[in-house]
């Protein structure tokens, strides 16, 4: 089938990016979910529940638990982890213990399901979006470049998750501290492993995603469709990125700075090739017969 | 056909849009075919045609937001698939549907459009905004979520965001579409006053009314072709080089046969009760179909020399005809369209029955068309690409 924005060669192939649009397309694309309560609403919910209500919760009720049973068997299960983890485990009793492991150990893949699956809700509907609601015709007429107009939504997508992702850790450190911590001789949380997962390799994961979902975001009719791929898309790298946190988490500093490392180089590559799947064709609605 | 193979490139300082044998397919649907057009500097150009015919198609290619898989393209001078960033950076656009984000105000929206032309943010910018929107009437109506505006609303905040870069062309599609007839008219007063300070103005629109009175030039597109290009007054007069005056009278049976007077050129019968005659010329009635043929409303009649009418009018009197309507009748740019198009499928079944079938004459919609004279400048079918240019009309 012809290409219908025509011949490739009169495709420009230079990455040609003007920060001030770029900045422009996310701000507004941000002012636009910020207006959206029926949106943003539902995600502070969602990230409530992770860093906040479930930590709450079960910190709570191990630390003042007075089942002693239940306690041993928290505690039988540390010796699952690594020994390296097992020797970090700091407290003077078994329900500080407990506390402690569950604390750094357990609620890890928190930190990576609540920004991949805020980003991905973002990223699905912010090209197909524009095409739905027509202003993609606008910005096809635009002189901004696909380029532009790629990174402009990548940004636009990565904030909202890794922002509930900071504040929701804030208030997990905050939790933890407070109820873990005076057994277990004073504030010690973020640990160094936490600090590489959120600064490290959260953010490689949650833009490997969306170069994924953006993609798709181009390609699909509509905006219900993007969810749905997306979801089947997110879904394996959601498992990927839960055992690499935990497995940041277990072991020592190494493993969590190098598969970060890893997932930043394969993150660059996926959007580079993901910048060229945005046509302007694409955000009309008139390219691959949409 | 690959690109600029078989055009050499086009720098025309008096165009500010050329197009030159553009093609542009969708899948197997084609929706530009071989495409010429040219729109001068400082005019107002309407693109006429049907659902389909490749009015937004072409101005989608104009801006660069589809590249045109042949042909072409040339905006003053640029081409939009090399400089695409400084085609678009002079181009204003309102597409059929006002292309406006819901949820953010009127000012965020303009702001965004400031900052995407590359006006930046600033007291001037801010000022920019307010002017504009003060010109459109919506300036109250500013820091409200669009969400709440009514259509019309819409396309005035969609108009000033087109015009606040302050481009050099303008490019509207359908921008009067879903308003109120009202509405309309305010918007179509507002596309006028803006083509003032020299601005070019390409406009769609399937609407005769809009386009008269507001064309320069009318381009008249059928499945991706131009049929037809021109000043609509040098159109008309191609295709109706006659004088032409419409008459009735309350003895209508009595103007069937007019063609023996002196000075009359042609006669084509106006009005219901005359559609089926396909194939009807203009001649004396004869028996078995006299009733159908009879006029209901008067007949057009094409004088050869203007001048003839006192002479006729009074002849007809004393042939016992009583005249109720003497009316010289301009043809209007909806009878040139419809000439226009009636003229294309005419050639199309032509060219299907290599030239068997009659054509027939008038009738189906009032106007006749009379045998195509060579219009000044025109072309025929199959001859070299026709260019449209200013005071120079195309005929394909």
């Amino acid at each position: 089938m012809s290409n219908p924005e025509g011949p490739s060669q009169h495709r420009s192939k230079k990455l040609e990016v003007k920060w001030s649009r770029t900045w422009a397309i996310a701000r507004t694309e941000l002012r636009q979910l910020i207006e959206a309560k029926d949106f943003w609403v539902p995600m502070m919910i969602l990230g409530s529940i992770f860093f906040i209500f479930i930590p709450l919760v079960l910190l709570f009720a191990i630390t003042r638990i007075s089942n002693v049973d239940a306690v041993q068997q928290i505690s039988e299960t540390i010796k699952i982890l690594p020994q390296a983890a097992q020797d970090s485990v700091q407290g003077t009793t078994d329900q500080a213990r407990a506390a402690y492991a569950i604390a750094v150990y357990l609620l890890a893949p928190v930190a990576v399901v609540v920004p991949l699956t805020i980003s991905t809700a973002v990223g699905a509907s912010t090209i197909v979006g524009e095409r739905e609601r027509g202003t993609g015709e606008f910005l096809a007429h635009s002189p901004a470049s696909v380029h532009e107009i790629y990174l402009g939504k990548l940004i636009a997508s990565i904030v909202p998750g890794y922002f509930t992702t900071i504040v929701g850790f804030g208030a997990y450190s905050l939790i933890v501290n407070l109820i873990v911590g005076p057994g277990s001789g004073g504030w010690f949380f973020p640990t160094n492993q936490w600090w590489i997962l959120m600064l490290w390799v959260v953010p490689p994961f949650v833009a490997l995603t969306l170069s994924l979902v953006l993609r798709l975001s181009a390609r699909v009719k509509s905006t219900a469709a993007a969810q749905q791929a997306s979801g089947l898309v997110t879904l394996p790298l959601i498992m990927i990125a839960y055992g690499v946190s935990t497995g940041s988490i277990y072991g020592s500093l190494w493993p969590g700075i190098i598969v970060g490392a890893l997932a930043w180089v394969i993150a660059f590559l996926t959007l580079w090739r993901g910048m060229r799947s945005i046509r302007r064709g694409r955000l009309i609605g008139v390219a691959d017969g949409l | 056909m690959s690109i600029d193979e078989s055009h050499p490139p086009t720098r025309d300082a008096a165009s500010a849009v050329v197009l030159r044998g553009v093609d542009q397919s969708f899948g197997d649907n084609p929706a530009l075919v071989q495409l010429d057009l040219t729109v001068p500097r400082g005019s107002i150009t309407v693109l006429l045609g049907p659902n389909g015919a490749g009015k937004t198609t072409a101005t989608r290619v104009i801006t660069g937001a589809i590249e045109a898989q042949a042909g072409e393209v040339r905006v003053f001078g640029l081409d939009p698939r090399v400089d695409g960033e400084a085609v678009r950076r002079r181009c204003g656009v309102v597409s059929a549907k006002p292309a406006l984000y819901d949820r953010l105000s009127g000012r965020a929206n303009l702001g965004y459009a400031a900052e995407l032309y590359g006006l930046g943010r600033s007291v001037e910018v801010d000022d920019r905004i307010s002017a504009a929107a003060h010109r459109f009437g919506i300036e109250s109506a500013l820091d409200n979520q669009v969400g709440s505006y009514s259509t019309g609303m819409k396309t005035r905040l969609a108009l000033a965001r087109s015009v606040l870069h302050e481009p050099d062309l303008l490019l509207f599609d359908e921008p009067t579409s879903g308003l109120d007839p009202e509405s309309s008219h305010a918007v179509l007063e507002m596309i006028h006053d803006m083509t003032h300070g020299g601005v070019t103005v390409i406009m769609c629109t399937h609407l005769l009314l809009e386009a008269e009175g507001l064309a320069e030039q009318v381009v008249v597109l059928e499945s991706g072709s131009a049929l037809a290009a021109g000043p609509p007054a040098e159109l008309i007069s191609s295709f109706w080089p006659d004088a032409v005056v419409r008459l009735d009278a309350a003895n209508p049976e009595r103007l069937g046969d007019l063609e023996r007077f002196a000075g009359v050129a042609g006669v084509e019968i106006v009005g219901t009760g005359m559609e089926q005659l396909a194939g009807f010329d203009g001649g004396t009635a004869s028996s078995g179909d006299e009733v159908a043929r009879l006029p209901r409303t008067g007949v057009d009649v094409s004088l050869s020399d203007p001048k003839v009418l006192p002479d006729l009018v009074a002849a007809l009197i004393a042939d016992g005809i009583r005249l109720t309507r003497v009316e010289p009748r301009i043809p209007s740019l909806e009878d040139l369209y419809f000439a226009i198009r009636r003229r294309h499928v005419g050639a199309l079944e032509r060219s299907e029955d290599g030239g068997r079938r009659l054509q027939p004459r008038g009738a189906t919609v009032g106007t006749k068309v009379p045998p195509p004279p060579p219009p000044p400048g025109g072309q025929t079918v199959g001859a070299a690409p026709g260019v449209a240019g200013s005071g120079e009309s195309t005929i394909v």
